[in-house]
């Protein structure tokens, strides 16, 4: 077994793990551990945009995006730590464009901006454009431009490590366990800090738009070293996902014109936002979409709706909207110009449906996308682990996994790349900060055990249960019951499955008993992680009766501020999950009904 | 339908040389190869190993040769394949690992070596660089790349050499040179003025037709050998 030494550690190299690794390794000896090759991850499939109020095609403010996304988070973000990424976003943009990335550009050569969900001029009320995009692919570019740079910066990367637990010694973090899947070596990083940067876990519901790296391994690290999660029951189904697939398609489209229609060719997000309509924020267009497929207008009755994006579309409900380009001009568009601003999503439709998005309506359905909740940290990117923001003595997270909380009960469109570049840098400097004056904990010689027993007993069970199909299960479960749409019965049904499941899970056995690249030990264990975190998900939004953004209750249709406005902590212990709440920061914005 | 599925085997740790296994399976023809190894390895074998990630064709992740061809396997479907006989293996010209899995060390190596990042040594202005539309539509195609290896590893001239950077690297490197931006075109420039830089590139087109992006891998090389030749960008 290797035992490597740095003073940080970033674990996950998407962009907030590499936005942190750029700003630590100024300062600290760094190591970046990645499940993937850097350039795989997830960051790289966002398509829409990054949200920052730069105000290059229209009048926008640092203090219009706050307000949009603390309404956004339906109250229940901390404002000052919403307040301090908003006002950050202006130049954490421009930093990415000076490393390289190429933008989209406006015809005087500044970055090009589009509109989208829940970004509005906040005098007018009208949707804004705030998205700072490149083509349709600027997760892609984003990864890519970072990436090059902690190339150019000499960046020290251990590819294909999977982190597989935290080392704390004295109640502080002491480094990582790793292993090593080509080789299938356990690895130990001494390390003084770590970050964790290692994204979400969607792919514990049946529809998502996630990869098959996205099994919450970070989260589930933390949740079993004793540090609880926050706000799990909040997650976001994304309204536009390929049906049946799940494959992503970006707001974006719906930013350049694209319009929703049910069974009946109505436009019906005016019924459900009359003001911003196709634009309005996700949770509120997936609820939409939901009673539309169950009040039968699915089309053909079908568990699906059509997105349209056609130009004949477009500019009929442009003119109706009164939609108008920078200069004043009517906004009217032709297939190429749509096409040269989608290329991804064209690529999608025609690779996947037969369906080329400017000739045919696209057919989508919600899917689960995004968890705002995750590992507690306060605003620069320090974990805390109580109600009283207790921080964690060198442990940091930032990105998807984490919850500081900027996104509350629902995250904005292109608040996420955003999130990322931001609370990655702060993350990166505090934790590079804290090494300069801190010594490394002393390592416990039994720092593998955890780990080893948690594989050792895949590997030697003989059970017969496979992975696969306890995932089927499970993903069932959860997307029909703790889905878009939820009810007291419905997830106690799902938690009882579930804690089923966990039971089978004793009882799996993997057939792979090599040590190379055993990908199928590795995805028991990881489907040990989605079990344990699905549990946790299902508890938390059993317990909150009320309904709040992502989170929305049949019993419970309303939001109820004077019980609910307040995150939850959830924590495992030995007698089971264990719940506790914390106050939400309010600053400037007083919680009002959310209409858009 | 009913399809069969042959897939390209080796166990490190066993064998001495590679064999295939096949498999009769039940599939939809919007099935896409990659869902047809998954079902393989959930239910029917567990030791079949392959990389894999975002499934919609964006991470690059799952690059392999199906029925002689490089594709990622989460973008083909079963019906594009105009037959029910799919045989799967893993890409050429990079040392198997293990079943699917390749050692994509020296396809990142050469990509590290072309200076694939912004070089402006300039005091950025406190806003964005600016960039024309036009300046931006120059080198639009190759930012495309996600460095997923089917054109580098479709290409004869890498396969006969593989001190050859292969298109993936020179792709990067047109990326940079022709970013108004940039100011490193000409040291670029010099790293690929080189027998196993652009010179390796016999115009044999592999790459731009395996590239699943449908970047036009072969004109990038060329607009870096005419830039070499010339001395100009334009």
């Amino acid at each position: 077994m290797k035992t490597h030494q740095y003073e940080v550690v970033v674990v996950g190299a998407g962009g907030a793990g590499l936005m942190a690794a750029l700003y630590a390794s100024r300062n600290a000896q760094t190591a970046v551990l990645s499940k993937l090759y850097p350039t795989r991850s997830h960051t790289g499939t966002a398509q829409g945009g990054v949200g920052a109020a730069l105000g290059n095609m229209e009048e926008d403010h640092p203090e219009w995006h706050t307000f949009d996304t603390v309404k956004g988070s339906d109250y229940l973000g901390d404002q000052d730590a919403i307040e301090f990424m908003c006002t950050e976003a202006v130049q954490a943009v421009y930093e990415l464009e000076h490393m390289g990335l190429p933008f989209s550009r406006t015809p005087e050569g500044r970055i090009a901006q589009r509109p989208f969900g829940g970004h509005t001029n906040n005098i007018t009320g009208k949707p804004v454009p705030r998205a700072c995009y490149a083509a349709d692919r600027t997760g892609h570019m984003i990864l890519q431009t970072l990436y090059q740079q902690c190339i150019k910066n000499k960046v020290q990367f251990f590819d294909e490590f999977q982190v597989v637990d935290l080392i704390i010694s004295n109640n502080a973090v002491a480094g990582v366990v790793a292993l090593q899947l080509s080789t299938g070596e356990f690895h130990v990083f001494h390390a003084k800090a770590v970050i964790f940067a290692t994204g979400g876990h969607g792919r514990i519901w049946e529809i998502t738009s996630n990869a098959y790296a996205y099994t919450g391994d970070g989260l589930a690290i933390t949740l079993r070293r004793g540090i609880p999660a926050e706000d799990l029951e909040f997650f976001q189904f994304h309204p536009t996902g390929i049906y049946k697939l799940g494959i992503l398609i970006t707001e974006g489209v719906r930013g350049e014109g694209g319009i929703l229609f049910n069974d009946k060719g109505e436009r019906f997000m005016e019924r459900y936002a009359p003001r911003v309509k196709d634009l309005a924020s996700r949770d509120v267009i997936s609820r939409a979409m939901y009673i539309e497929m169950k009040e039968g207008r699915g089309i053909g009755g079908n568990r699906y709706l059509y997105l349209d994006v056609r130009p004949e579309t477009v500019n009929k409900y442009a003119a109706l909207d009164g939609r108008k380009r920078p200069d004043g001009s009517p906004y009217q568009v032709t297939a190429e110009e749509i096409i040269s601003k989608l290329p991804d999503i064209a690529d999608f439709c025609r690779t996947y449906l037969g369906v080329d998005p400017v000739t045919q309506p696209m057919p989508v359905q919600p899917t689960a996308h995004y968890t705002m909740g995750g590992i507690p940290t306060n605003k620069f990117g320090e974990v805390v682990i109580d109600d009283k923001n207790t921080v964690m003595e060198g442990l940091y997270a930032a990105g998807e996994v984490a919850c500081v909380s900027v996104h509350g009960a629902n995250r904005l469109g292109t608040n996420s790349l955003l999130d990322l570049i931001v609370f990655g840098k702060y993350a990166g400097l505090r934790a590079a900060e804290f090494a300069r004056g801190a010594s490394f904990q002393p390592l416990p010689a039994d720092a593998t055990d955890f780990a080893r027993q948690q594989f050792d007993r895949l590997l030697n069970n003989r059970g017969g249960e496979r992975a696969a199909v306890l995932a089927q299960e499970m993903k069932s479960v959860m997307f029909d019951h703790v889905g878009i749409f939820r009810t007291a019965e419905g997830m106690q049904q799902a938690l009882e499955k579930v804690r089923e499941l966990r039971q089978r899970f004793e009882n799996i056995s993997v057939q792979d008993r090599g040590r190379v690249f055993n990908t199928d030990l590795m995805n028991a264990w990881e489907l040990g992680n989605l079990l344990e975190i699905a549990e946790v998900v299902t508890v938390c939004a059993l317990n909150r009766t009320e309904s709040r953004g992502g989170h929305a209750r049949d019993d419970y249709p309303q939001r109820d501020d004077v019980n609910w406005l307040k995150h939850t902590l959830a924590w495992i212990t030995e007698q089971g999950i264990q719940l506790g709440y914390k106050p939400v920061t309010i600053t400037k914005y007083q919680p009002k009904e959310r209409v858009y | 339908m009913l399809v069969t599925l042959k897939v390209f085997r080796f166990n490190p740790e066993q064998d001495k040389k590679p064999h295939y296994d096949t498999f009769k399976l039940e599939a939809q023809p919007t099935d896409r190869v990659l869902d047809l190894l998954e079902h393989v390895k959930g239910i029917h074998d567990g030791t079949l190993s392959f990389r894999r990630s975002c499934a919609h064709g964006i991470c690059g992740s799952d690059a392999m040769r199906i029925n002689g061809r490089n594709y990622l396997a989460c973008k083909v479907l079963l019906k594009d394949l105009g037959t029910r006989k799919i045989t799967v293996e893993p890409i050429m010209g990079l040392r198997v690992i293990k079943d699917l899995i390749v050692d994509m060390e020296p396809f990142f190596a050469h990509y590290r070596s072309v200076m694939p990042y912004l070089v402006n040594s300039s005091t950025p202005p406190v806003g964005e660089r600016l960039q024309s539309p036009e300046e931006r539509e120059r080198f639009d195609d190759t930012t495309k790349c996600i460095l997923c290896a089917c054109c580098t590893t479709a290409c004869p001239s890498f396969w006969a050499n593989d001190q050859y950077v292969g298109p993936a690297a020179i792709v990067a490197a047109h990326r940079f040179i022709f970013d108004s931006r940039d100011e490193a075109a000409a040291e670029r420039l010099r790293i690929l003025n080189d027998q196993f830089g652009v010179y390796r590139c016999h115009t044999i087109f592999n790459c731009t037709v395996a590239c699943p992006r449908e970047i036009e891998v072969t004109r990038a090389i060329g607009e870096v050998k005419r830039a070499i030749a010339t001395g100009r960008l334009d």
